[in-house]
């Protein structure tokens, strides 16, 4: 039992081979074992959305997917977006906006935002709302997230992401 | 190689080629494997102890798990493994199936819906399911892979308690088909969960009405609750009330009132038995209003 498996998978464009349990998390995989802590676990219940990475364009809860199922997938995380001297527009629009106070939710914005703004470039405040209903933030009571998810899709718009 | 997560019991991950390959391994493994998809329950039920399995048998990867068919003469097919999202976003349900894509889009988050399935959320056999209404007034009939070959099992007789149905090991449900609704239908799913969105129903009303000329009504109603039952709760008395008598706004509140004399919730964490039976009137009289509203 608890056989390892080689799997394949691309993580922001570059391709990782590595062989894994089963039983272990594409959360933990991608933090543990591949050292790319920008993915923050929380409840490991699919329940707060921090742990939201983006596989094959569309965003899902990394801590309910084992790595071995993301075999053969590509991902993006939040340690792809951007550098501290070139943020993403959707980071410098969290800046500004001051979407954020602790931080720890922000990743699984961001990686739930970004497909959302490629798919709805022109969104409304409601569709933004229910955009993020899967994500908690305990700090902003969402208000500055909404103004900046607003603020970047206008800037995102003009660059055609 | 580390930190596998303590807290998921050890398994193996098995990919099998063909489905026949998934049937015989489940059968030979029976009790201690079972068919995997999203995952989204799964992992937490494992998580969480419920589940010990030493096999996950990973079967989204088989053909035509992912698919979905419309044909305007035989119905609508959904491969057990599409994700939420794709049922919800497929023009051809919007269009044709409308109350499903709406049901599909009440279950949880977003990103849940990316992986989560109506397949997997019907095999949960969850009394609180959210798309079992829907499918169950829309006819829908799961195929299933099993040891002996291919068969079909239609949801009116699927399910057995919480957690448990009709299946056995080897089964392997591989899509759920639904027939082209009725002429002139009108469905509403009704959902109240202590938020708007992401949450367990506390009660869910699902109400498909059509005009029949085989009723004295010349309407016919299929009304499913959820969460009120040990399994999805089909309110037959409340049916044949709107079956019987000429419809009028009396009519519509002996129906809701009949939905809610028929039905047996308990009190558990999320409400009230009392509170569910009082909300089964209330979101039952709201759902046929609508539904009313549009097809007579």
């Amino acid at each position: 039992m608890n056989t390892p498996i080689n799997i394949k998978v691309k993580v922001n464009g570059k391709e990782y081979k590595r062989a894994v349990e089963p039983r272990l998390l594409l959360s933990d995989f991608l933090r543990h074992d591949l050292e790319l802590t920008g993915t923050h676990v929380g409840c490991e219940h699919g329940m707060c959305g921090a742990c939201t990475v983006i596989m094959d364009g569309v965003s899902v809860r990394s801590c309910l997917i084992f790595a071995v199922q993301a075999d053969g997938h590509e991902i993006e995380t939040a340690d792809g977006l951007g550098t501290e001297d070139a943020l993403h527009p959707l980071q410098q629009a969290f800046m500004e906006e001051h979407a954020l106070q602790c931080g720890f939710c922000t990743p699984g914005f961001l990686m739930t935002i970004i497909p959302f703004l490629r798919e709805n470039p022109n969104p409304t405040d409601e569709e933004i709302r229910t955009a993020i209903d899967g994500n908690l933030c305990r700090c902003t009571g969402y208000e500055n997230i909404v103004k900046a998810v607003k603020k970047a899709s206008v800037k995102m718009a003009g660059k055609a992401k | 190689m580390n930190n596998a997560h303590p807290g998921l019991p050890e398994f193996d991950y098995i990919k099998p080629a063909t489905l026949a390959e998934a049937s015989q391994f489940l059968v030979q493994h029976e009790n201690e494997s079972r068919p995997f998809m999203g995952g989204t329950d799964i992992i937490v039920r494992m998580r969480d102890g419920f589940w010990k399995d030493k096999y996950l048998v990973e079967v989204k990867h088989l053909e035509g798990m992912t698919s979905i068919h419309f044909d305007p003469v035989k119905g609508l097919t959904i491969g057990a493994a599409t994700s939420m999202n794709n049922v919800a976003a497929h023009p051809d349900i919007q269009r044709y199936y409308p109350l499903l894509a709406e049901a599909a889009n009440s279950v949880a988050s977003y990103q849940l819906r990316n992986r989560a399935t109506v397949v997997g959320n019907i095999c949960n056999a969850s009394p609180a399911g959210d798309t079992t209404g829907a499918s169950m007034v829309l006819g829908g009939v799961l195929s299933v892979h099993g040891a002996g070959g291919l068969r079909t099992e239609p949801l009116t007789t699927f399910f057995l308690g919480p957690g448990k149905t009709v299946l056995k090991p080897g089964d392997i449900v591989t899509a759920i088909t639904f027939p082209i609704p009725p002429k002139g239908w009108a469905g509403k799913y009704i959902k109240l969960g202590r938020n708007a969105l992401s949450d367990l129903s506390i009660v869910g009303v699902t109400v498909l009405g059509y005009p029949d000329a085989a009723t004295k009504s010349g309407y016919r109603f299929h009304i499913v609750l959820a969460s009120v039952a040990p399994v999805p709760f089909v309110a037959a008395a409340a049916e044949a009330v709107l079956a019987e008598k000429t419809i009028s706004d009396d009519v519509l509140d002996a129906a809701a009132a009949a939905a809610m004399d028929g039905c047996k919730p308990i009190d558990d964490v999320r409400s009230s038995a009392r509170y569910r039976k009082l909300m089964v009137r209330n979101l039952t009289r709201k759902a046929l209003d609508e539904v009313w509203t549009k097809i007579k």
